[in-house]
């Protein structure tokens, strides 16, 4: 059934349709519509038996979560941007113990300065956290992808993070496809925990490992998220089987077998991606795009397939770790190790500013004229920063390394290298 | 609130049993079948309190919930000494998460169990003083306003114990801690720092908050009774000595929680609902200077010359407390008192 | 959820319960051990009562197994209950803490407990190795000997001058302190055991009366019933009167009341002094004053004899000596005492009326049936004896106030059990307990001095657990109607009293199984036993990391914590 909703209503619809029975609930940008539907969902009976529990914080929010998970509960929270950093002890403890949480981040740029909009700092500042992590293109994939997830959770026994663009999608009112609650139902089977807190069968959870056998555990903490790597195309065509649509899985390929240079993003950017693509193909350009929907684990092996033909990839980031450049990038370039392919970065979107076509078609004619520097950034203020890096020089002279950073990066003086 | 302690003529109410009552009027630790909710092959200190006070606390909550009870439990020396891998020393299900988190998980837990349907099985969230009043203690609070169904127990030996006896806010001033040691004209912990976690409970006006100490067993376990007998969010600070953290000796661990109370430097009470309702009064008050001096901590205020001016302080601290809880006032008859007649 | 079929967390989750596969007995430095040392008041009793250990019967309401305790070591629980000064009260530790336990009231509680139950003692299988002993002297010290001997299996004679049994406790006792069916029951129940009672018989030749009878052993009891004959220049209108002899006449009657006037002066400060006073002012006098030459400090009564006396009226002259008797009026001199507490004249006199002076001014024994034993030594006009009662002629034992002792009826009884033991093991060919000092405290056989290693002072018990608890204070006849008659003045504890009292025992170096060294082991090291060994409890070394706080905080310091072995 196709409705006219926002995003965040949405997500509600569908998370309450995972029948959670325990949900954590503090307020922050852009999430907090997704949690003000569930709350009403609860309130009014309609999402029942379910406790929805207000936090004083979002180190609050993963512990009640926690909590409830290890004791059986299929548990849900939703935060974003300082929001997740603010729990962040608690979801590298969420996935150490093997709790499937399930967690809606509407990515948010982090501060300071502090900045409501959207942007992909947040969720990639986790990437190490040991979640599993789902990036959605739309409001349609938001849905579909919430009911993998837990489906993915629960079979893995690991917490699922599923990231969605602030306001982009949050507050986007769209037509989507709602599950019924009886597709749901037989998608996703009832939580079976793999251990859980019960006075009947008496465990102790969360033990102290000293080096004796740390290591071990962290590389079984690896091999069983790489255990998703086989579930999420499975659980993906299961999904396409009973729904009868495409959500999920690795990769989103977008014209991109034949195509010499290929784009690279998460999230909803790849819709004005695509468009273009499209644009571009049509003026014979030999251009496509490939959509990471699977950040973590890494489909390396897919990624990998996916770029093999082209000669350039251009990796579009929304989020960016200073002092070395691009996240994703990094991956991708792990991943064609060996080939002749020149990987560059392109960071775009930061604190909600638009990704124009204009601007990626700018982008993608610089590449194709051979003048894309390794990292570029997207309609930065080259005038603005200039000014301010020369006031900062006059000032106090800034270390060699520095400056070779800003040269790499087309800002000082320097022409392509 | 319920009558258990009983006049044993002979031994009194402060010892675990007493072979000349029935057994349902012995205290829980004196029951051959107790939960002993933490068992041997612990590895905390000799003589540690904060182990005897879990075990106290925990027993009876298992005995008071016919051992239906799930803990939930803060980073700290509790947790360390009680499960390093490959050994847990508890015997019902437990969880450790983090520092700072023990009393939202409990939240967690209780909200699972009651969307579960599950109305019999009770949660303790459990943590030291760091755990409680310093790192966990938004969560804690968050848990009281709520008034999520959790019983919380903060152990307070007064320092981080387990990082090596650094100064927390439940830290007494003057005592020596590693960061804040005894030299300077105020050596040790600065004075009008700290706050009464359980005062600030009182102050969520939840159900039901009580001080306690390891040595009035019979006193904590009917706090606890009490306390499980509830719903809602409760607290129970209970006072453990730390034979480490606080120089003494480990086989002074009872008698300084003892003269804690009897010095009115620990004040032992019930509240209901925001309001006091019982204190336990002294019995032999004693001078700040009895319970001082058998502490390292404290050295500094003996050794190299004794330090009149801050002993007094310490006093008048205490006497601050005697006076506003009515600690010395002439016990009506201790509520507490039953007499037990001949067994036949 | 074991750990074959585990699919949870490796390392992370951990099974319940398995710590105890860690053992941290291994850090121990010291170890606890259960002890069972010998409370004060055991230790000085007299009569090596196990005060300790029948008060713990008669906390739990188990008054006959109570009783049968103290049977074990005195034949008179009644009887002592009410004449002992009971010296395990001064001992005991909770005198330190509110008031000595009330032993002697719960003693005379089970005394009379056993009367009124009518508990009877079995008698011994009498065995052919059983000897022939006859003991001379039917006070508290030969009855006890005759008693003990009667249960170790041996045929009893005892021979006695007066017409009934009971010495010293007869007729030097007056009957508001000790009534007399009380004392007849106690000696009945002697009798009853098979002993042979001679009454009314003198023995002169010790050793041919030995012979004559057969008598394997002897045990002499003879008391000290001679009067110690103070000097006073007397007119001869003055009447003056022995104690020992108002107090026995007024005991038997065969000679009527004793004549005493409206005055009477007691000349003395022991209890004798007191009883005489008070058996005066029973007899009619208006008036019984006690004149002493030292203070109260240095008087030899005991507290509770003074006080009852001047309850009743009696009044005493301190600091002062008896110079001269005439008719109706005695002269006084006024004393000081001097630096050692000896009292020193000052010249100062004065009269008073005086219409009897009673000398209560001591008594010695009438040795003269020992003239002329050989090996008999003598001391300061005692018997000596060894640590088995036997004097210096084989065979030949004594004991009571005829042996160098303090003079009460309780040590008499405890001499008397020595004897009996000793007596026993002489016939046996045994050499007994040479260390064994007369004056040595017995330890909890009964059969050997107490080790100073087992004595339980205050500062090892933990007092913090006992309950506030004031002793009960037996009630007394009121004084008009007391001093006018030989009720009984102190009256018995009722039931719940006596428990109360038995309660307020601290059952000092002895389990009295609180479950305190249970309940407080952060290591769960302490294991109880059902049912108990050797001790209610035991610890389990695997995991005791000997941190001492089951010993810091057992009420009764019965653990103790020994270097570890290594």
């Amino acid at each position: 059934m196709f409705e006219q909703i926002e995003g965040s209503q949405a997500v509600a619809r569908a998370v309450a349709a995972c029948r959670p029975e325990v949900i954590c609930a503090y307020p922050i940008s852009p999430q907090t519509h997704i949690v003000e539907g569930l709350s009403r969902l609860v309130k009014s009976g309609r999402l029942a038996p379910c406790e929805f529990v207000n936090v004083e914080s979002e180190y609050a929010a993963m512990s009640v979560a926690i909590g409830a998970s290890a004791t059986g509960a299929r548990a849900y929270t939703a935060t974003a941007s300082q929001g997740l950093l603010y729990m962040t002890e608690a979801l590298y403890n969420a996935s150490g113990l093997g709790l499937p949480i399930v967690m809606t981040v509407a990515n948010r740029a982090i501060g300071a300065p502090i900045n409501i909009w959207n942007d992909h700092s947040d969720s990639m500042s986790q990437r190490d956290s040991g979640w599993i992590q789902l990036y959605v293109e739309s409001n349609q994939e938001a849905v579909d992808v919430h009911l993998q997830a837990f489906r993915l959770a629960e079979a893995l026994s690991l917490p699922v993070m599923v990231c969605m663009d602030g306001f982009i999608l949050t507050h986007a009112v769209e037509s989507v496809e709602l599950p019924g609650q009886e597709q749901v139902d037989q998608f996703l089977p009832a939580f079976e925990p793999r251990q859980q807190l019960d006075p009947e069968h008496p465990l102790t959870i969360g033990a102290m490992v000293g080096p004796e056998a740390y290591t071990e555990v962290r590389y079984l903490a690896h091999y069983k998220q790489m255990q998703a790597l086989d579930l999420i195309p499975e659980v993906a065509g299961l999904f396409e089987q009973r729904f009868g649509r495409s959500s999920g899985g690795f990769l989103r390929h977008y014209r991109s077998d034949d195509a010499g240079t290929i784009v690279v993003a998460l999230g909803s950017v790849l819709g004005t991606i695509e468009d273009v693509v499209d644009e571009l193909r049509d003026a014979g350009e030999h251009i496509g795009a490939v959509g990471i929907r699977t950040f973590r684990p890494w489909p390396a092996d897919e990624v990998r397939a996916a770029l093999a033909g082209a000669k350039r990839v251009i990796v579009l980031e929304k989020a960016f770790a200073i002092g070395i450049g691009g996240i994703v990038s990094q991956d991708v370039h792990g991943a064609l190790a060996g080939l002749p392919i020149s990987v560059h970065t392109a960071i775009a979107g930061l604190g909600g500013r638009p990704i124009t076509k204009a601007s990626l078609r700018q982008l993608l004619a610089d590449a194709r004229a051979g003048q894309l520097a390794p990292i570029t950034f997207v309609d930065l203020n080259h005038a603005l920063v200039d000014a301010e890096i020369q006031r900062m020089l006059s000032a106090r002279r800034s270390g060699p390394h520095a400056e070779n950073m800003l040269r790499d990066i087309g800002i000082v003086g320097a022409g392509p290298v | 609130m319920s009558a258990t302690r009983l006049k044993y003529f002979q031994t009194g109410s402060f010892a675990a049993g007493n072979r000349l009552v029935d057994p349902d009027q012995r205290s829980v630790q004196s029951d051959p079948g107790r939960a002993n909710a933490i068992t041997c092959g612990h590895r905390a200190c000799q003589g540690c309190g904060e182990a005897l006070g879990a075990r106290y606390a925990l027993d009876a909550a298992m005995r008071a919930t016919g051992g239906d009870l799930i803990a939930t439990n803060a980073t700290g020396c509790l947790e360390v000494f009680s499960t390093p891998y490959p050994e847990s020393s508890w015997q019902l299900p437990w969880i450790h998460s983090l520092f700072g988190n023990a009393a939202a998980v409990a939240t967690g837990v209780a909200a699972a169990l009651k969307a579960k349907g599950n109305t019999h099985t009770r949660v303790v969230g459990q943590g030291g003083d760091g755990g409680t009043v310093d790192i966990g203690f938004a969560c804690l609070s968050g848990m009281f306003e709520r008034g999520d169904d959790v019983l919380f127990i903060c152990y307070d030996n007064e320092a981080y114990m387990n990082t090596g006896v650094q100064r927390s806010a439940a830290t007494p001033p003057a005592a020596y801690t590693s960061t804040t040691q005894a030299v300077g004209d105020e050596p040790g912990a600065t004075w009008g720092q700290g706050k009464s976690v359980p005062l600030i409970a009182l102050a969520h006006e939840i159900p039901y908050v009580a001080t306690a100490t390891i040595a009035d067993l019979r006193d904590l376990e009917r706090k606890v009774q009490t306390a499980m007998e509830v719903r809602g969010a409760r607290y129970i600070h209970v006072l453990v000595t730390c034979p480490l953290g606080w120089g003494a000796a480990s086989a002074d661990s009872i008698k300084l929680a003892r003269l804690a109370t009897e010095t009115g430097i620990f004040p032992v009470w019930e509240g209901e609902h925001g309001d006091v309702v019982s204190v336990t009064k002294i019995r032999h008050q004693t001078p700040v200077e009895e319970y001082l001096k058998l502490q390292t901590r404290y050295r500094h205020l003996f050794l190299p010359a004794r330090r009149e001016d801050i002993i007094e302080r310490i006093q008048a601290r205490a006497d601050r407390n005697i006076a506003r809880f009515g600690l010395l006032e002439a016990a009506d008859d201790d509520p507490l008192d039953l007499q037990v007649e001949a067994g036949s | 959820m074991s750990s074959g079929t585990r699919t949870t967390p490796f390392a992370i989750t951990l099974d319940v319960g398995s710590s105890r596969a860690n053992l941290t007995g291994s850090w121990r430095t010291e170890r606890p051990q259960y002890a069972r040392l010998t409370a004060p008041c055991g230790a000085g009793c007299p009569a090596a009562e196990d005060v300790q250990q029948w008060l713990y019967h008669a906390e739990e309401g188990g008054y006959e197994a109570a009783w049968r305790r103290i049977m074990e070591r005195n034949p008179f629980p009644a009887i002592s209950g009410r004449i002992c000064y009971h010296p395990c009260e001064t001992a005991c530790n909770r005198a330190q803490l509110d008031a000595a336990v009330g032993i002697n009231s719960v003693e005379r509680f089970l005394g009379d407990q056993a009367l009124a139950k009518g508990w009877q003692i079995e008698p011994a299988q009498l065995l052919g190795t059983g000897g022939r002993v006859l003991v001379i002297g039917a006070g508290p010290s030969g009855l006890s000997a005759a008693y003990h001997l009667a249960l170790l299996g041996h045929h009893v004679t005892v021979r006695d001058m007066a017409p009934a049994a009971g010495g010293m406790m007869r007729y030097g006792i007056p009957k508001y302190r000790l009534p007399r069916e009380i004392l007849d029951a106690e000696i009945q129940r002697i009798a009853e055991l098979g002993v042979d009672f001679q009454l009314g018989a003198h023995v002169s030749d010790l050793i041919a009366e030995r012979a004559a009878g057969g008598y394997d052993a002897v045990f002499l009891a003879v008391g000290a019933t001679l009067p110690q004959r103070t000097y006073i220049p007397a007119g001869s209108a003055a009447r003056i009167i022995d104690a020992i002899a108002l107090l026995r006449n007024a005991e038997d009657g065969s000679a009527g009341p004793p004549l005493l006037g409206r005055r009477v002066t007691v000349y003395g400060g022991g209890n004798t002094a007191m009883d005489a006073a008070r058996t005066a002012k029973r007899l009619g006098a208006e008036e019984s004053i006690v004149v002493y030459r030292r203070d109260r400090e240095h008087m030899p009564a005991h507290e509770s004899e003074l006080m009852e006396a001047l309850q009743e009226g009696i009044k005493v002259k301190w600091l002062t000596t008896i110079t001269e008797a005439g008719a109706g009026e005695i002269t006084v001199e006024r004393m000081e005492l001097d630096e050692h507490g000896y009292p020193q004249p000052t010249g100062q006199f004065e009269r008073l009326g005086a219409d009897t002076v009673v000398l209560a001014t001591g008594q010695v024994s009438d040795l003269s049936l020992l003239e002329g034993m050989p090996g008999i030594e003598l001391e300061d006009r005692v018997v000596r004896v060894d640590g088995n009662m036997m004097t210096g002629h084989p065979g030949i034992f004594a004991g009571g106030d005829m042996v160098p002792a303090e003079r009460t009826a309780t040590v008499a009884i405890g001499h008397g059990r020595r004897a009996a033991h000793g007596i026993d093991r002489w016939l046996r060919g045994e050499t007994g307990n040479p260390e064994w000092g007369l004056h040595d405290s017995a330890s909890a056989t009964g059969v050997g001095p107490v080790p100073q290693t087992a004595q339980v002072p205050f500062e090892r018990l933990n007092t913090w657990y006992f309950s506030d608890a004031p002793r009960t204070v037996r009630e007394q006849l009121d004084a008009i109607r007391r001093t006018s008659t030989f009720d009984e003045v102190v009256l018995g504890l009722d039931e719940a009293n006596a428990l109360f009292e038995a309660r307020r025992c601290m059952s000092c170096g002895n389990c009295l199984a609180c479950d305190n060294c249970y309940g407080v082991c952060p290591d769960n090291a302490v294991v109880k036993l059902d049912p108990p060994g050797a001790y209610a409890y035991a610890f389990d070394l695997d995991y005791c990391k000997g941190c001492g706080l089951c010993a810091q905080e057992c009420p009764c310091g019965a653990i103790e914590m020994l270097p570890e072995p290594i």
